[in-house]
């Protein structure tokens, strides 16, 4: 075999020159402390390699080793509760090892290969295995089974089975004999490249919703499981907190949260808060079912480039065994930026803003790896992907937010003016849309109320009502307006304050539950009917304010829990009498 | 055995190349030495084959092809640390330049560090007051934050940092210590914080590493670098509480620029390099706190936006990477009022985890919120104002208006040696809301209104 030599280095890009035996997408050892860098050009007479770590001291001359293999990932028991940063080198082991900065060319394995599972082994020797099928289980968390899975691209007759019992990561469990007569050694783990996706039998149309609690996304602007979401917003609208808050309280069963190119306290809030957070499905921490991801803005730049495909090809792999996940990508501006750092590197034409040319494709190649899906082993899971959008200067039209909205059917578009009101979530209700909603009207007929989606469709009126009145009122003030007018601006504003606005941090408050959210709309659409019989009656709306009930409603998400759903009959018979004392 | 290179291959800008080069490494050192006894210092910034680019910090003038010798250090830049660079100042580079002496150095250490493993993060949380009301109560500074102030030319952003540091530091006693970068900034306004930090009485806890701006750009380039580094060597090796004070960034990015531009990379926006946003995270998560240590970086970089431009590149990527912002306010500027801090686009991330009971008062956040919307309101009433006049306005637009007003001038509004404490500034708080009628504070729930509201 020829060896490889180090020849050019600039950033993160490194070249080796001649005519190489490298693959393209190879990854690479670099250098004498083995760096991780992938192949990402091929010329008649070099070959470009990014490099996953900091470059600093390599020299020219220092051996490229090849693997033989694309990026990968280790797919495998250990990756819940833990935290990776893009390219899956665990941290917590890194500081064991290396203390609190982290040092170039350390590397321990990405799952913990001398922690013993407790591994049921299901396929028996005889048995016919292809790729998905599910040949060992073991509990990874309290929570959560992980079941062991033949690799999509394998499949033959197993020859061997072990007992049950306590296994490695590494030991072999199963032994297979493929068609050609090759023996394969399964074990508890398997790598996959991270920019092929993982193959599925089939795709399905998302109809059921995932359910968040947040009243803005679940009534409003719903995602489907399955389903792919943005949420832009400038600095300080509240994109984090809005991440945060679907990975704590969706109910998804697996949720990966990628931190790229953000920053490191919020990795570490995250990190806290997950452990603390006892999860209300089932009773445990929250970290019994999540994994983190975290390549924060100062950690190198190829490696937040990868953190996008690592965090989906996790999620595809427990979507696999038929588990519902969620994945939070916070930001994929940060991507995008990193694509143009090491397209400006290797000196390629820029397109829009600097950015490569090819960003829409590879954005689009993201967003369709969420997705619906009955799996090859039968099962039925789904991908979601909800991903933040970091727009230059708040500017909606820059060309991250712009591709990235035509690869995903739910927008949530987050508003500074909102933000500095300190309304959040900042999520603006005219400029958000969910296209979802036609698809997820059943289940919600079903599951909710059959009232649902006209309370909803209502909301919404009323909502896109008062944006053209307060065009009026901005103008000459709102004191010229007819009364039944000035209702739909009143009612709007109780839609806006006391149903839109949510507390993240007042615990009866941060997460709903669709019947209260259906609750709430119903006592406030009433209290606009009743309103609106009167002003018809010419009574002013003036006085009907007076009586305070509209500021009452207001507090309803305050003093409501979401399991004393009676106390809303308070509420309406309040409203009853408030405005009978008005009529009489 | 370190091999001496004699000449050069071609000069372009600040960066000279080299050829026939054994054995360089990436982002090393190099001394050049000229035929006439002065020395400059540079770094490799790119590599091909035997032909090295080496970016020469004190710029080039005075260079020719033949009059250098280059010799490779085989370790990156690196600074001299020891506890005895409290009091000292040094230049953008970190070479003494108090006339004092060199260093002796305990420890030397790579300027550009490792990134911090989130992993090995504290959480920040606790706070810091500053005696300054628009900030203890509407951005309150955590300490481990990195808290940026957007200042445009001509406002009163030195003043307020002087006033930060005095403030803040008074309160903090022994192990607290600041270290001062200042980047392209004026003579005078160095001069201005060095004599401030006299006055104050607290030199003897300052290092100060200056690049005036008519020093070499490309030194600039190091200075936040040498800064930080003495920051963490203080704060994580002597365990103190280090306030970083980095003024002027705008400056620091026009210099980063330049440099890009003469070595012919391919601009983004405005004709910043595109790893502008990776450049600035270098520097800003440097701030933080460690599992284990006692010490924390704590930063206040301070920018001016071009234009007064807050979508400008600079701030833009700054406000994405850093834990809030104070953004100044023209308008409260020209109006007199000292900090003219604009508090509705101002915002501490931070915030929310350390303030209420146990670190300030159980009201706090509620009583932010709720100023936050009301002062959002006077803006409405203001634009309305503007248009149908403000005889016109309904009583309650009115009464906002008024209420704006005085927040502005009784809240916001303080001397440069006024220092209030977080309970003055939460009643002085509660005080103006009692202007308004209970129905015109929303954020507020019955309890509270009860407590502080009623009560006076």
């Amino acid at each position: 075999m020829q060896e490889n030599k180090i020849f050019g280095i600039n950033g993160p890009v490194v070249t080796v020159l001649g005519r190489t035996d490298l693959s393209m997408s190879e990854m690479v050892y670099v250098g004498k402390k083995g760096l991780i860098g992938e192949v990402i050009r091929l010329d008649k007479d070099k070959a470009v390699i990014q490099v996953y770590e900091e470059t600093s001291g390599l020299k020219p001359g220092e051996p490229v080793k090849s693997t033989g293999q694309p990026m990968s990932v280790t797919l495998g028991p250990g990756i819940l509760d833990n935290i990776f940063d893009g390219i899956e080198n665990p941290l917590e082991a890194i500081a064991d090892c290396a203390g609190a900065f982290i040092p170039k060319g350390v590397r321990p394995a990405p799952l913990d290969e001398n922690k013993l599972w407790d591994v049921t082994v299901t396929a028996k020797a005889g048995d016919v295995l292809s790729g998905g099928d599910i040949y060992a289980t073991c509990p990874e968390t309290q929570v959560i089974t992980h079941k062991i899975m033949v690799p999509p691209d394998v499949s033959g007759k197993v020859i061997e089975a072990k007992p049950d019992g306590k296994y490695k990561v590494n030991d072999t469990v199963v032994v297979i004999e493929t068609d050609r007569g090759e023996k394969k050694n399964l074990t508890l783990c398997h790598k996959w490249p991270i920019r092929t996706p993982r193959p599925i039998a089939e795709r399905k149309l998302p109809t059921k919703p995932l359910i968040t609690g947040q009243r803005s996304i679940d009534t409003l602007f719903p995602i489907a499981k399955g389903g792919a979401a943005a949420v832009p917003g400038g600095f300080g609208a509240g994109k984090t907190v809005v991440q945060h808050q679907l990975a704590k309280w969706c109910d998804a069963d697996i949720i990966i949260y990628i931190g790229c190119g953000e920053r490191g306290n919020e990795m570490t809030q995250v990190l806290n808060e997950f452990k603390e957070i006892i999860d209300p499905q089932t009773g445990k921490p929250l970290t019994n079912r999540t994994t983190l991801i975290a390549n924060t803005s100062n950690m190198p730049v190829a490696a937040r480039e990868a953190s996008i495909y690592t965090g989906v090809t996790i999620a595809e792999y427990y979507r696999d065994m038929g588990y519902h996940t969620a994945m939070m990508a916070d930001s994929t501006s940060r991507w995008a930026e990193a694509l143009r750092e090491i397209s400006g590197r290797l000196e390629e034409m820029p397109a829009d803003e600097g950015f490569p040319a090819y960003l829409p494709s590879r954005l689009s190649e993201f967003y369709e790896r969420a997705g619906y899906s009955q799996n090859l082993n039968g099962t039925e899971g789904s991908v979601s992907i909800v991903g933040a959008v970091s727009p230059q200067g708040a500017d909606f039209s820059e060309p991250v937010t712009q591709n990235t909205k035509r690869f995903i059917r739910c927008f949530w578009a987050l508003d500074k003016s909102l933000a500095y009101a300190r309304h959040y979530p900042a999520i603006n209700w005219n400029d958000s849309y969910s296209e979802y909603i036609s698809d997820l009207s059943p289940w919600y007929t079903e599951n909710v109320g059959e009232d649902f989606v006209a309370c909803r469709n209502e909301v919404c009126t009323i909502l896109a009502e008062e944006k053209n009145l307060m065009e009026i009122v901005k103008l000459i003030g709102s004191d010229v307006l007819p009364d039944d007018q000035k209702l739909i601006i009143e009612t709007a504003r109780v839609i806006r304050v006391g149903f839109l606005q949510q507390n993240a941090l007042i615990d009866i408050d941060t997460y709903v539950t669709l019947s209260k959210q259906l609750k709430m709309m119903q006592t406030i659409l009433l209290l606009h009917h009743l309103a609106k019989e009167l002003v018809t009656k010419q009574i002013p709306l003036s006085k009907i304010t007076a009586t305070g009930i509209f500021d009452k409603l207001i507090q309803i998400k305050n003093n409501i829990p979401n399991d004393r759903l009676e106390m809303f009959d308070e509420y309406n018979q309040q409203i009853r009498a408030a405005l009978a004392t008005v009529e009489a | 055995m370190i091999i001496e290179y004699s000449g050069l291959k071609e000069i372009n800008g600040s960066l000279v190349v080299l050829d026939n080069i054994k054995d360089a490494a990436y982002d090393e050192m190099v001394e050049i030495r000229l035929d006439n006894g002065s020395s400059r210092t540079g770094r490799v910034v790119q590599i091909d084959g035997e032909r090295v680019v080496v970016q020469v910090f004190e710029g080039t003038k005075g260079i020719s092809l033949v009059n250098t010798q280059s010799r490779f250090t085989g370790h990156p830049i690196e600074l001299s640390l020891a506890p005895e660079i409290l009091g000292r100042v040094f230049d953008g580079l970190g070479r003494p330049a108090d006339g004092l002496g060199e260093v002796y150095p305990k420890e030397k250490r790579d300027v550009n560090s490792s990134p911090i493993n989130p992993v090995s993060r504290v959480y920040p949380k606790n706070y810091i007051n500053t005696g300054i009301s628009a900030i203890d109560a509407l951005t309150t500074l955590i300490r481990g934050q990195k808290l940026p102030i957007f200042s445009g030319s001509g406002m009163k952003h030195n003043e307020l940092a002087v006033q930060i540091v005095k403030q803040a530091s008074v309160a903090d006693g022994e192990d607290f210590a600041i270290v001062f970068a200042a980047m392209g900034v004026k003579n005078d306004v160095a001069d201005y914080f060095k004599r401030s930090f006299e006055k104050a009485n607290v030199m003897d806890k300052v290092v100060m590493f200056l690049n005036h701006s008519n020093d070499p750009i490309v030194e600039r380039i190091m200075t936040p670098r040498c800064a930080l580094t003495a920051a963490e060597y203080l704060a994580f090796e002597l365990n103190m509480n280090i306030l970083v004070i980095l003024t002027d960034m705008t400056s620091y990015a026009e210099a980063l620029r330049e440099f890009s531009s003469s070595k012919g990379e391919i601009p983004a926006r405005k004709g910043f390099p595109g790893y502008l946003y990776s450049d600035f995270a270098s520097i800003y998560e440097r701030a933080g706190i460690i599992k284990g240590k006692k010490g924390s970086v704590t930063q206040i970089p301070i920018l001016t936006m071009p234009n007064d431009d807050i979508n400008h590149p600079i701030p833009d990527l700054t406000g994405y990477i850093t834990e809030g912002q104070i953004v100044l306010d023209r308008g409260l500027d020209a109006k007199g009022i000292y900090p003219p801090v604009g508090i509705l686009s101002s915002l501490s991330r931070l915030m929310k985890d350390g303030v209420g009971a146990g670190y300030t008062r159980e009201d706090h956040s509620k009583l932010s919120d709720q100023l936050f919307s009301c002062y959002a309101k006077v803006q409405d009433a203001k634009s309305l104002a503007s248009v149908i006049g403000e005889d016109e306005l309904s009583p309650a637009d009115k009464r906002i208006l008024e209420f704006g007003k005085r927040f502005e001038k009784e809240f916001i509004s303080q001397t440069q040696s006024e220092n209030r404490t977080i309970i003055q500034t939460l009643d002085l708080g509660w005080e103006l809301l009692r202007m308004l009628p209970r129905e015109d504070l929303d954020r507020l729930d019955d309890k509270t209104v009860e407590k502080y509201y009623y009560q006076k």
